[in-house]
């Protein structure tokens, strides 16, 4: 079985459409690398996976482990398994990043974490973050290893990530990418990581590359590959010549 | 009256009450008063700070003190309103709070005013005076009781805070849909002198007007007024303050955070007045406004007479925002889980400076009222 399946996806913000007809195949336990140019879509498709506003629907759907969810509510998709690290995540003023950590943990906000947790947040170096408000003064490396922290700890069995890794410094990316790896593999998640660098393929173990142009996505194996094609030639050529020589091997 | 009676021998009901607004009997505290209707039934300093404060009812501290005639009607004119004069002419005792001189009261003191007869019109006097040098957090809670109807309370409170002395005072209101509400406070600060007064008022109440007023005399004075509003079910709350820089060198902060739903009206009203060449003053409230039938109106106010004076404002007025709450329910809590744990955080104690015990009742009282929402 698919893990996620879109179908003929449109999507729209007060009536004007970003995406028209996307189609997109996640299966089990596979990482994917998604790039695509600034504008394509691609936050507003992973959004739309997470039932986030202001992104409409019109026509199409979403299929998450054989049920459709393209009318479910966020909670309700967090609780199926879905979970979005954001591109750029809200500062909430009087909420602790220590509760917001162990909502995302289900536990009761006056216990405390257990051994195990407290490693983990001294892993993202956050441990003198706790008491602060979400995101609040937060570096943009801060904010993503919060956001990593949170995913890690809902437990999901698939991780959308948007630009994990923008506005990271080496040593976070390398903390972010390699606890993510080990997430995946440990529980056997599928992830879809947008991004525009190539550094955290050093670390995350893909064997699909997609990009999306004009509300079309093309998948390709090797995402190193890919990255250093399009880092090239740009992202229509790459695509092309990719195509073109899948149309080889086809005909062969 | 009698001041030996144990806490313990007060009806329970009146204690469930009374816990309600954060006085519990089990609590550690430095000292309790309870005045119900129109009678003090119980004062009492926890002997730890015997020689460090003194409780005791208004009219018993007449009787015992003569120079406190001096502090009386001192610092508020009783010909200022309706309630003044109603007041001036007769009440029935109300909280005389001494803070002695350098004493470091570490536990808060608590004092409730409670209404449980039908239609009362409660008038009480309270006087605080924190000597030199003291430091004191006082919780004074004022209750009514569900079956007392449309009682109103009139409440006198004329604070001195000497030299170098810190006060933290919280006031929390606990009225009903019926109570109608005229508290009627001034603050002299003197040199070096700190007043930390905080309002909260978060649950359903008829009628709130309030205005109180800090007189900043002192050099290096300084006061903060802290309120933490949550109108509902048709609650009407007209909460202001005023602050007088005089003193070299006096400082004000206003911080408000008022949310609003439920035909409810809040109006934030706040005045700094900068009448010293070397004053700074700045006021700050933030709204939230939750449906389409209430009402927040924010009214801050600056005056300057001389060079020098810094005042400085800044208001937002807003809904929720739609991110964050689908940003908290992406970590799986239900819409209506995201939104009392933002109006929850939003009602932030944090701007009070109080103790430890002190923002854990509060944090309490708010989580309870935010859940219910
Ligand atoms: N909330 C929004 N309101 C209006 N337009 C939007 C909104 N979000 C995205 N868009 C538009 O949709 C297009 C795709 O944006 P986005 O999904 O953020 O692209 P990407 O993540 O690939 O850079 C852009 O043209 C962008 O301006
Ligand atoms: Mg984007």
């Amino acid at each position: 079985m698919h893990i996620l399946e879109v179908r003929d996806l449109v999507v729209g913000v007060e009536g004007k459409t970003i995406l028209s007809g996307v189609n997109l195949i996640l299966e089990e336990k596979e990482s994917y690398i998604m790039f695509g140019p600034n504008g394509s879509g691609k936050s507003t498709l992973i959004n739309t996976i997470m039932g986030i506003k202001p992104y409409e629907v019109s026509s199409g759907n979403i299929v998450f482990m054989g049920e459709d969810i393209t009318n479910k509510s966020v909670d309700e998709r967090a609780k199926l398994g879905i979970s979005l690290g954001f591109q750029y995540p809200p500062e909430i003023t009087g909420i602790k990043l220590s509760d917001l950590l162990k909502i995302c943990l289900d536990k009761d906000l006056k216990t405390d974490f257990n051994q195990e947790e407290k490693s983990l947040i001294e892993a993202f170096r956050l441990s003198n973050f706790l008491e602060r408000n979400i995101n609040v003064g937060f570096s943009g490396g801060e904010r993503k290893r919060a956001e990593l922290l949170q995913m890690i700890f809902l437990k999901p069995k698939l991780l959308l990530l948007d630009e994990p890794d923008s506005g990271v410094d080496v040593e976070s990316l390398k903390l972010i990418a390699s606890e993510i790896q080990k997430y995946i593999e440990n529980s056997g998640s599928s992830t879809f990581i947008v991004t525009h660098k190539g550094d955290i393929l050093d670390y995350i173990k893909s064997k699909h590359a997609c990009i999306l142009l004009d509300s079309k996505i093309h998948c390709f194996p090797e995402p190193r590959h890919i990255y250093e094609l399009i880092k090239k030639k740009g992202y229509d050529e790459c695509v092309s010549c990719q195509e073109k020589i899948i149309e080889r091997w086809n005909n062969v | 009256m009698s001041e030996k009676s144990e806490l313990k021998t007060i009806p329970h009901k009146i204690l469930a009450e009374a816990s309600k607004a954060g006085i519990d009997i089990n609590d550690p505290v430095s000292g309790t008063l309870l005045h119900i209707d129109r009678e003090t039934i119980y004062s009492k300093v926890n002997e730890f700070f015997n020689g460090k404060i003194e409780l005791l009812d208004t009219k018993v501290a007449l009787q015992k003190y003569a120079w406190l005639n001096d502090y009386m009607w001192q610092i508020i004119d009783r010909e200022k309103d309706e309630f003044t004069k109603k007041v001036a002419t007769d009440f029935s005792g109300g909280y005389f709070i001494r803070i002695l001189k350098n004493a470091e009261v570490t536990l808060p003191l608590q004092s409730c005013l409670m209404i449980t007869e039908r239609g009362l019109e409660q008038k009480v006097h309270n006087i605080i005076i924190a000597e030199e040098g003291s430091k004191a957090n006082i919780l004074s809670s004022c209750v009514q009781h569900s079956a007392a109807g449309s009682a109103s309370h009139l409440g006198i409170s004329e604070f001195y805070i000497q030299k170098n002395a810190t006060l933290n005072f919280t006031m929390v209101h606990n009225w009903t849909e019926e109570t109608k509400v005229r508290p009627r406070s001034t603050a002299l600060i003197d040199d070096g002198g700190t007043f930390i007064s905080n309002y909260i008022c978060i649950r359903p109440v008829r009628d709130v007007q309030m205005y109180p007023v800090a007189y900043c005399n002192g050099e290096e004075s300084k006061v903060s007024f802290n309120s933490i509003l949550y109108a509902q079910k048709k609650s009407s709350l007209d909460v202001g303050s005023k602050a007088i820089l005089n003193g070299k060198n006096s400082r004000a902060e206003m911080i408000t955070r008022s949310v609003s739903r439920e035909n409810s009206m809040t109006i934030v009203r706040g005045l700094i007045e900068g009448n010293n060449a070397q004053c700074k003053g700045h006021l700050e409230c933030k709204g939230l406004i939750l449906d389409d039938e209430s009402y927040i109106q924010s009214i801050p106010e600056m005056i300057a007479r001389k060079k020098g004076v810094e005042i400085t404002h800044e208001a937002a007025i807003g809904k929720i925002s739609e991110k964050e709450i689908l940003y908290l329910m992406s970590r799986k809590l239900t819409n209506d889980q995201a939104v009392s744990m933002i109006i929850r955080g939003f009602m932030d104690v944090g701007i009070m400076a109080l103790s430890k015990s002190l923002t854990e009742e509060v944090n309490n009282m708010i989580n309870l009222v935010a859940n219910a929402s």
